[in-house]
């Protein structure tokens, strides 16, 4: 059974059943590496992807419940940036990539999915959190390599780019 | 973690004063003495390629690049980074000239488990030494080119040329590219001066985080192979006592009849499920009925689990016993004692062990992301029965187990699915398998007695530590009867240490027990999880020290200071006082009274080499019994740094885990097996928990690296419960500090 699905700005039909949870068409269907399986519990936040701007947890969420809606995945974080802030052109990098680059922020990254999707989530409202409101937002997103202290400083230093670039 | 050498240390030399000393690991020719004899050996296994030849580590191209072939395995701590800053070094090329290769059984040299720090205090020796060797063997065809004696010969970039005379020079890439060395690994050639440095030392950028950051990173989830199965295992949820394991009573295959392709494989009591769609796979290892055989024979409650150790017919040995401590104790002026007890916990990686193996009739190929290809390869002979020549392992990363996690039992369960099912399978691990299935770091309870004179001066430590060793057999090759449940034979990291109970200072009296409790009947599968044993050893000891400390009326960082052992802990121990601007004063709790208490402890610690130190800053809320470490300062002296921001993420790192393993993890369980089956029921540390961390490097650029993977986890553990007493004036005697346990202890305190 076919299921039409907006994912990173391209609309497809997708073979699967409707009960499929959205993280496994977008792994072994469309082939993307951001979003990833952590838990499969929504526990994590490895999967996480955003749906109509808001993060979600794909390993939780059938692929009947996302039909019509846009997906962004970390792949496509780049063009939804551009496209929220109505630029010309799409940057290589969302400015949390870039961020996280310029921190040397992750170790093993397996997590940094989700904790990116949510950090652009974030910044998207919030371009310059103060470290409550961070540790709040974070919250739901785990780091065994212990990566915290460093995310938040990403986090800054993204917002502050976006503060920079938007004016 | 259970490899680790002792490289060249103060330390070695109260090993050889003697006393009745029984050590309990083999003290290993120091990694250093770059003697080529130690450099091979154990490399000369079947199907691997020779370790004494110099092209089995460096191939120079004809574009002047390098590529550096080692056997250490990325696992986000840098090492695909830091190794080729070592060569590049001693190359004098480039880090734009150098780059890695991916590792393969075959085609990698053979360097062993990339584990217990070791990457750069062992791994690097090598590539150091074979980047020389190949520089030697440049200048030596530079020599005949140009037409002049080596020792006049410069080199910069990977361009040689003579020294005072311009305009004659040579690359690398003209005088070999891509053509073989030819000449043996002596490990004899000069190496660079540590003063001449330019990388090494320096904060070069880690390669891999760009591609991560961008999510082009391929992990082994990603990897996909043609005509490929999903597969998942079938296991009860949790596993029970190790010994007994889990055995099949009856299987339904009709129970999955209406899930299109899935198929039930069966190997003795090895269950999965294999089916071409994903979800199909993972409905059908839910929906599976199986009966298994899981008998109730597991201690009822963490207090009855510690209470068995101590109750067991043990196997006890002397650790240590220099002087007299009963003499000693007898004239301390304060003597501080307890008991303290230490949980299962659990390597749960972020991310869920995944494996993809295709076992052909003669060949198999498997991607895994164990921390050694050749160890790897060997397990997976084991249960396929393929000999090693047939069998290729790739190595991909993914989130570390930091330890021995499901790695190799993925990789094996993987190979057996393939094998009965005829075609090849990624089996994926579901987080209940990866937390149920683990060997976790054992359980460890220990009595501990500190005496110190009127002065503050330590005059006896004792310590008597109870834990069953690590578990040997894996669970796949457990079920498929091709090994037996055992248990491992004592040495390293599986009993209370001298490194890690009292070698930070100096003690005249000292006495160190290992009571060895039988672990196959009733336990748990065990295995070395990121320092393993310290945090138990740390949170008994230090906070030992810490009571003697408060007893003799002394600030703990002064009383530390004055019992030090050595000038390097005396390094770790003022870097993190001067972070956290200590100042001496009385614990903090006596002027305290509010529901939010605060309090600031500190520690030493380390695992079995390099130095650690730590500063915690806590608040305590006595009304919900939450703790959160705030602020914390880590200090690590790893020898000579190749990277100190590398080693400074690594402190980070570590203070967070500290603070996840002293306030929240623990692995629960029944009377028939483990009920911590998830991230709710084994809670790790959150953002909003993560405390703000300082680190500080100790860099002796002038001695060997000793490794900084792990060295300051203990301290940090340690630090946090010795604050815990700072803003209470309660001694937690068991850990994790979670709100139920600390509020009944706050209860039972004297107002």
């Amino acid at each position: 059974m076919a299921t039409r699905l907006t994912v990173n700005q391209r609309t497809q039909d997708v073979e699967a059943a409707p009960d499929t949870p959205l993280l496994y068409v977008l792994i072994n269907d469309l082939s993307l590496q951001g979003p990833r399986f952590g838990c499969g519990l929504a526990q994590c936040g490895a999967c996480s992807v955003l749906v109509d701007g808001v993060e979600t947890r794909s390993c939780v969420t059938p692929l009947s419940r996302v039909e019509g809606k846009s997906i962004t995945t970390l792949e496509g974080l780049p063009a939804w940036y551009a496209q929220q802030q109505k630029l010309a052109a799409v940057p290589e990098l969302h400015p949390i990539q870039q961020a996280v680059i310029d921190e040397q922020a992750l170790q093993c990254g397996y997590c940094y999915n989700g904790q990116m999707v949510k950090a652009a989530e974030l910044l998207s409202k919030n371009q310059q959190p103060t470290d409550a409101e961070i540790r709040t937002a974070m919250n739901g997103h785990i780091c065994r390599c212990g990566t915290y202290p460093r995310l938040m400083k990403a986090i800054k230093r993204a917002g502050l780019a976006m503060v920079g670039g938007a004016r | 973690m259970s490899e680790n050498m002792l490289p060249e240390l103060p330390r070695r030399a109260f090993l050889k004063a003697g006393g009745t000393l029984v050590v309990g690991f083999a003290i290993a020719p120091s990694a250093f003495a770059q003697n080529p004899g130690q450099l091979t050996g154990a490399n000369d296994g079947p199907a691997q390629p020779s370790a004494d030849q110099l092209d089995t580590w460096i191939a120079i191209h004809a574009d002047n690049t390098a590529t550096i072939i080692h056997g250490h395995h990325e696992l986000g701590q840098g090492i695909s980074t830091t190794l080729l800053m070592i060569a590049a070094e001693e190359l004098d090329m480039d880090m734009s000239q150098v780059q890695g290769m991916p590792l393969e059984t075959g085609k990698s040299p053979n360097q062993g488990l990339t584990a217990a720090s070791a990457g750069i205090a062992r791994g690097g020796v090598r590539v150091r030494l074979a980047a020389a060797d190949a520089r030697q063997a440049l200048l030596n065809l530079a020599s005949t080119r140009l037409g002049a004696p080596v020792d006049r010969l410069t080199v910069s970039k990977g361009v040689v040329s003579i020294v005072g005379t311009p305009g004659k020079s040579a690359t690398y890439g003209e005088l070999l590219g891509d053509k073989r060395f030819n000449v043996p690994f002596t490990g004899r050639a000069p190496i660079k001066d540590y003063r001449k440095h330019t990388i090494v030392g320096t904060r070069v950028p880690r390669r891999d985080v760009p591609a991560k950051a961008a999510g082009k990173y391929a992990y082994l989830q990603h990897i996909k192979v043609p005509g490929m199965l999903h597969g998942r295992i079938v296991r009860p949820r949790g596993q029970g006592s190790f010994l007994h394991g889990a055995k099949v009573m009856s299987v339904d295959a009709s129970s999955i009849s209406s899930i299109p392709g899935a198929r039930v494989l069966r190997r003795g009591d090895f269950l999965g499920v294999v089916a071409p769609n994903e979800w199909d796979a993972v409905k059908a290892a839910q929906q599976l009925r199986v009966t298994w055989d899981m008998p109730a024979i597991l201690p009822a409650t963490p207090q009855a689990l510690y209470d068995q150790m101590r109750a067991a017919k043990t196997v006890d040995r002397f650790v240590l016993d220099r002087g007299d401590c009963t003499a000693a104790f007898a004239r301390a002026a304060y003597v501080a004692s307890g008991r303290y007890d230490a949980p299962y916990q659990l390597h749960g990686p972020f991310a869920p062990n995944c494996a993809v193996a295709d076992v052909k009739r003669d060949s198999a190929l498997v991607y895994s992301s164990r921390q050694t290809i050749y160890g790897t390869r060997q397990v997976v002979c084991g249960v396929t029965g393929l000999p090693p020549e047939k069998v290729v392992v790739r190595f991909y990363e993914t989130s570390p187990s930091y330890g021995r996690g499901c790695q190799e039992d993925c990789a094996m369960a993987a190979a057996v699915m393939s094998q009965e099912a005829g075609a090849p399978v990624r089996l994926q691990f579901m987080r209940w398998d990866e937390h149920g299935w683990d060997h976790y770091q054992q359980a460890h309870t220990a009595d501990v007695k500190i005496g110190c004179d009127a002065s503050g001066r330590i005059v006896a430590y004792e310590y008597h530590g109870w834990q069953h060793n690590f578990t040997s057999g894996d669970t796949t090759e457990i079920m498929i009867g091709t090994k037996k449940p055992g248990e491992g034979d004592g040495i390293r990291a599986q009993g209370p240490t001298l490194f890690n109970t009292g070698d930070q200072y100096t003690i005249a009296n000292w006495r160190i027990v290992n009571h060895r409790v039988p672990g196959m009947n009733g336990y748990f599968k065990a295995a070395p999880l990121r320092s393993p044993m310290d945090i138990a050893l740390s949170f008994a000891g230090e906070q030992t020290m810490d009571e003697v400390a408060f007893k003799a009326s002394i600030d703990p960082y002064q009383f530390r200071r004055q019992n030090i052992n050595g000038e390097r802990w005396l390094g770790v121990l003022d870097a993190v006082a001067r972070a956290s601007r200590w100042s001496p004063r009385r614990a903090s709790f006596i002027s305290q009274t509010g529901r939010i208490r605060t309090g600031r402890g500190i520690a030493l610690g380390t695992h079995l080499s390099s130095y650690g130190a730590a500063v915690a800053e806590i608040e305590v809320d006595t009304e919900t019994g939450v703790v959160i470490a705030k602020r914390m300062f880590g200090s690590i002296d790893p020898g000579q740094v190749i990277n100190p921001g590398v080693v400074e993420h690594q402190i980070e790192s570590q203070m967070c885990v500290a603070a996840s393993r002293m306030l929240k993890e623990e692995v629960t369980f029944s009377t028939t097996n483990v009920t911590s089956l998830d991230w709710g029921t084994y809670q790790p540390l959150r953002f909003g928990e993560a405390p703000d961390v300082t680190a500080v490097v100790v860099d002796r650029p002038n001695v060997p690296s000793s490794g900084a993977g792990e060295e300051a986890l203990a301290a940090g553990a340690a630090a946090i419960a010795n604050a815990f007493f700072d803003a209470t004036g309660v001694r937690m005697h068991v850990f994790p500090l979670t709100p139920k346990r600390v509020l009944a202890a706050l209860q039972t305190a004297p107002a």
